[in-house]
């Protein structure tokens, strides 16, 4: 359908790379989907290939009715935005997905030096699910319509991450 | 296919194996029609699946939505339990793809209901229809945003 992002990326979101990027990438992701553990990966190798050219935004997009631990993750990602350690809270979910549970989203916030009192008060906090579930309101009404979906300069991108990365490569080219 | 302004055919098909829903059922309401051709297939599942999180937007608009396909209630039944649907999924069973024909969305060739999406109003009218490529999950964009002008419309 119409497929533009709403909003438009903003100081709110996530963000890693610098905004003055050529392609500015937005991921709807589920920590506990399948799909996005494999476009996580690919997502890394387009960083490290197109590097400054790419400005990388992800948003929280939960199915919590199929994933049951989706929605924990995602709180686990803010309440380490908190203490600065949100990318590497999303890395270490995704690269360790098999012990996605409320277990292995404490052990993983002790791996990454999160300081655990904090963290746990901070899961509890009833604006991080807000975040969150502003996050799936805005993919819904940006016409997300599973995961892992990609948005380029604010347009949907029809295709997988492998797609996005072969048609960078062969834009670069 | 039916289109906006067109009065919504009024129905009755199973809902679960000894329940019957019709559409009268939720008059005064406005009603989401979401046929898809065929339970399991994993667009469908995708698409069920997305609106199903997707219903506390939908009530905010005081919706309810139904999905239609010609797979049997039993069918309807395992597919439902499998993905923990919150809302009804009718059985367009027999006569077999009645209701989708009588709202344009039937594939003679598949013998399946077409992807197709309708908002009907509170007074049983079509405000909104969408026919999608069958391979391709629609969303829930465009019924959201049917549903806000029907709001805007009322105001």
């Amino acid at each position: 359908m119409s497929s533009h992002l709403k909003p438009a990326v903003s100081e709110k979101d996530h963000a890693e790379g610098t905004k003055a990027a050529t392609v500015q990438l937005v991921e709807y992701g589920d920590y506990e989907c399948p799909h996005c553990g494999a476009a996580y990966p690919v997502i890394k190798k387009i960083q490290k290939t197109f590097g400054s050219q790419v400005y990388f935004v992800f948003r929280n997009f939960p199915l919590s009715e199929i994933h049951p631990y989706a929605m924990a993750a995602a709180i686990a990602t803010e309440a380490a935005a908190l203490q600065n350690k949100y990318w590497q809270m999303h890395d270490i979910i995704f690269e360790n997905q098999e012990m996605l549970d409320n277990e292995g989203l404490q052990q993983m916030a002790g791996t990454i030096g999160l300081e655990i009192k904090k963290f746990q008060k901070d899961i509890l906090r009833e604006e991080l699910q807000a975040k969150v579930e502003a996050d799936f309101e805005s993919g819904v009404r940006s016409g997300v319509n599973g995961t892992p979906s990609f948005f380029i300069n604010g347009n949907k991108f029809d295709g997988g991450a492998n797609d996005l990365y072969n048609m960078l490569k062969e834009n670069a080219g | 296919m039916l289109q906006k302004g067109d009065k919504a055919p009024a129905f009755t098909l199973y809902a679960t194996p000894d329940q019957k829903f019709s559409l009268t059922e939720l008059k005064g309401k406005n009603v989401i029609l979401a046929f898809y051709p065929a339970d399991w297939s994993p667009v469908c599942s995708d698409q069920m699946a997305l609106y199903n999180e997707t219903l506390k937007f939908f009530n905010r608009y005081d919706a309810a939505i139904l999905g239609i396909s010609v797979d049997s209630k039993w069918c309807h039944l395992a597919f439902s339990q499998s993905r923990k649907l919150h809302f009804p999924l009718l059985a367009d069973f027999e006569p077999k793809g009645d209701v989708s024909k009588s709202y344009g969305v039937y594939n003679e060739n598949e013998g399946e209901s077409d992807r197709a999406l309708f908002v009907i109003d509170k007074d049983g009218i079509i405000a909104w229809s969408y026919l999608s490529p069958a391979a391709m999950n629609p969303g829930a964009d465009g019924i959201l945003d049917a549903l806000e002008s029907l709001k805007q419309k009322t105001k």
